[in-house]
């Protein structure tokens, strides 16, 4: 089965002053139509730049390769920006994680919902609000035809959020890139618009990338997972290989932080993953997870490190895998050799 | 928007007022008036005599009603100076001086808002750099300086261009551009700033994800939310420009409103003086009002709130 988006060896620098931030790392992945893949990690772990890295959108700071970026047949790759933007909100559109501040302020709601559609097909303004009226109820926004008339400041959080995943789908994407949808949005309405995405999402039959670090949100919408550490994916499966069966320390790290009914019993210490991410910045070798993770030895740190295949799409990051999980090889040689400092081990002092 | 309008205009007419007995008062503490009108060398009693001619006696407030009131229908007094009313002086200067102000304004805001744009779509280039030279320059260079440069360049060396009075048009190049270059850094460091921060924007990143060309990115969604405080200052440098069109017509023997100005602080026709602080303030107040009009048009929260 052809993917629908096919990601291999995306890197991703940032250039700061204090040198080069690898903030992506050797990222691959696929996301299959009709089906939503999670990207899974903390603040920091460069989930929101891979996603802008596919849209082609990261600041003018940043510089990205890969070996591969394929979106049904095209290759992202090649595109310049011109071609790129032809892409971009009619056939991968983006969801930002902050509602209050994605809206232009100066523009009614079917302004900006009509412009989304009008930039890329030959439709008139009377087609255009009917589909903005189409979608918005869609969304799940109550009179429609009135919202349109509306500012952004007029609005909650919750309905510019519902606005948003309107605007992305004016055009009918094949695939919708959600990053963090409902992080800045209350508890009560997060349910609502997770509910609303994956019910869309199902309807319009599109892929989807949910960027998320609530593996809650996980649970409830994802096919398939791929969790990301500092700039890496440490592993990935579908979403009851993940849950069922972690094989990574960091995702099983993860899922010990959340309390599961029935199991976790009141009163019972809730997992907690020590330390902070590290910051990629200058070599790296080895594990990133080292310095957090309790099973680290000196052996996870010179060694270089390939992510191992179980299948297509189960793969871990790990040299110590549970027992019952069978060993990959590494298969990539240690880059640098022994002699210089750990920047990693640094990083731990400054930190304790 | 039409309480928004009316809050504004409501606010404006009180500055006006405000304003306005400020400048009565101008004239009062600057000296007795009936001393100044008797002439030098009248008797108490002349100035007695003048003093209830003239209403002096009567209580600070009926007088300023008494002024207001002929004020609002034209009547501003007689120059104290020449035989003529006040009111007809104005009317004959203040046409050169608003040409002036709105020749300059333009002139600043075609220099300053492109400048400014291509400095923040460009940032540390050496567009950026031009831009920031020009800026800095204006802002370093006195007004009457640059007079003076471009009137040696332009009036003496190339002789392209005459050096004073306010005939025809090529009158008014060289004091709108003296006048309008010094407008120019505040207006365009303004743009250059407020686009950088409007590009960085979390909407104008939707805008991008949406897949909008760039023109409509750059003119419908960053100049737009860019522009609307350099609207509110806009207004306060045509407000200068007014006030520092005295030098500049001084310089290039403009016959305008700057020009009456100075001359009659030198010769203490405080009438005279007093009715251009008054008309001049009346023009600050009410580009203001319009700055405040025009915003609220351009951002929907203004106007709501």
């Amino acid at each position: 089965m052809n993917a629908l988006l096919e990601v291999k060896n995306l890197n991703v620098d940032l250039n700061l002053p204090a040198g080069a931030l690898h903030a992506v790392r050797n990222v691959s992945f696929s996301v299959q139509k009709g089906k939503t893949l999670s990207l899974v990690g903390e603040s920091g772990c460069g989930k929101s730049i891979t996603a802008l890295a596919i849209m082609n959108l990261l600041p003018p700071s940043a510089s990205y390769n890969a070996k591969k970026m394929e979106f049904e047949g095209h290759d992202l790759l090649k595109l310049n920006e011109k071609k790129m933007s032809r892409f971009r909100g009619a056939k991968i559109a983006m969801i930002f994680q902050e509602p209050m501040t994605s809206l232009d302020p100066c523009y009614t709601i079917g302004d900006q919902l009509t412009e989304a559609l009008t930039e890329h097909k030959q439709v008139s303004a009377k087609e255009a609000l009917n589909r903005a009226v189409f979608l918005l109820d869609k969304v799940g926004i109550t009179g429609a035809a009135s919202r349109l008339k509306q500012y952004p400041h007029q609005l909650s959080g919750g309905l510019r959020q519902r606005i948003m995943i309107a605007m992305g789908l004016m055009c009918g994407p094949s695939l919708i890139i959600a990053d963090e949808p409902t992080t800045a949005l209350d508890v009560t309405i997060q349910a609502q618009i997770l509910r609303l995405l994956a019910s869309i999402q199902k309807e319009f039959n599109m892929g989807m990338i949910l960027i998320t670090h609530d593996l809650g949100v996980v649970a409830r919408i994802a096919d398939d997972v791929a969790v990301m550490y500092c700039g890496e994916v440490v592993e990935t499966g579908n979403i009851t290989q993940i849950f069922n069966h972690p094989i990574h320390p960091y995702t099983r790290g993860l899922i010990e932080c959340i309390p599961i009914p029935g199991k976790t019993k009141p009163g019972e210490k809730l997992g907690s993953i020590p330390g902070i991410v590290p910051a990629p910045i200058g070599e790296l070798w080895g594990c990133s997870f080292r310095n957090r993770c309790s099973l680290a030895t000196a052996e996870c740190a010179d060694r270089g490190l390939a992510l191992n295949h179980i299948s297509d799409t189960r793969s871990f990051r790990c040299i110590k895998p549970p027992n019952d999980m069978p060993i990959g090889t590494p298969d990539e040689k240690p880059d640098k050799k022994m002699g210089k400092a750990d920047p990693m081990a640094i990083k731990k002092e400054e930190r304790i | 928007m039409l309480i928004y309008t009316l809050k504004r205009l409501g606010l404006a007419i009180i500055v006006m007022i405000t304003v306005s007995m400020i400048s009565f008062m101008l004239l009062r503490v600057s000296g007795d008036p009936a001393i100044s009108l008797a002439g030098e060398g009248a008797s108490s009693a002349e100035i007695e005599f003048v003093r209830e001619q003239y209403g002096f006696d009567r209580p600070l407030i009926i007088q300023y009603f008494e002024w207001a009131g002929r004020a609002i229908q034209g009547d501003l007094g007689n120059s104290a100076y020449v035989k003529q009313s006040v009111a007809q002086m104005l009317r004959e200067r203040m046409g050169v001086t608003m040409t002036l102000g709105i020749c300059s304004l333009t002139f600043a805001m075609l220099l300053a808002i492109p400048l400014g744009m291509l400095a923040a779509i460009r940032p540390n280039t050496w567009i950026d750099r031009l831009a920031l030279s020009i800026s800095v320059m204006g802002q370093a260079m006195p007004s009457f300086w640059f007079g003076l440069i471009l009137i040696i360049f332009f009036g003496v060396y190339l002789r392209w261009l005459p050096i004073s009075g306010s005939d025809t048009w090529k009158h008014f190049v060289m004091p709108t551009i003296a006048l309008g270059y010094y407008a120019t850094p505040a207006i365009m460091r303004l743009v250059r700033s407020g686009m950088l921060e409007v590009l960085a924007s979390d909407h104008i990143r939707t805008a991008r994800a949406k897949g909008l060309r760039w023109p409509k990115i750059l003119f419908k969604h960053t100049l737009r939310n860019a522009i609307i405080p350099v609207v509110a200052v806009a207004a306060v440098q045509l407000g200068f420009m007014l006030g520092g069109s005295i030098v500049i017509e001084a310089i290039f023997a403009l016959n305008g409103l700057g020009n009456l100005a100075w001359v009659s602080i030198s010769r203490s026709d405080l009438p005279v003086v007093q009715a251009i602080v008054l008309f001049l303030s009346i023009i600050y107040i009410f580009l203001t009002f319009m700055a405040d009009i025009f915003n609220a048009f351009l951002d929907p929260r203004i106007r709501s709130s």
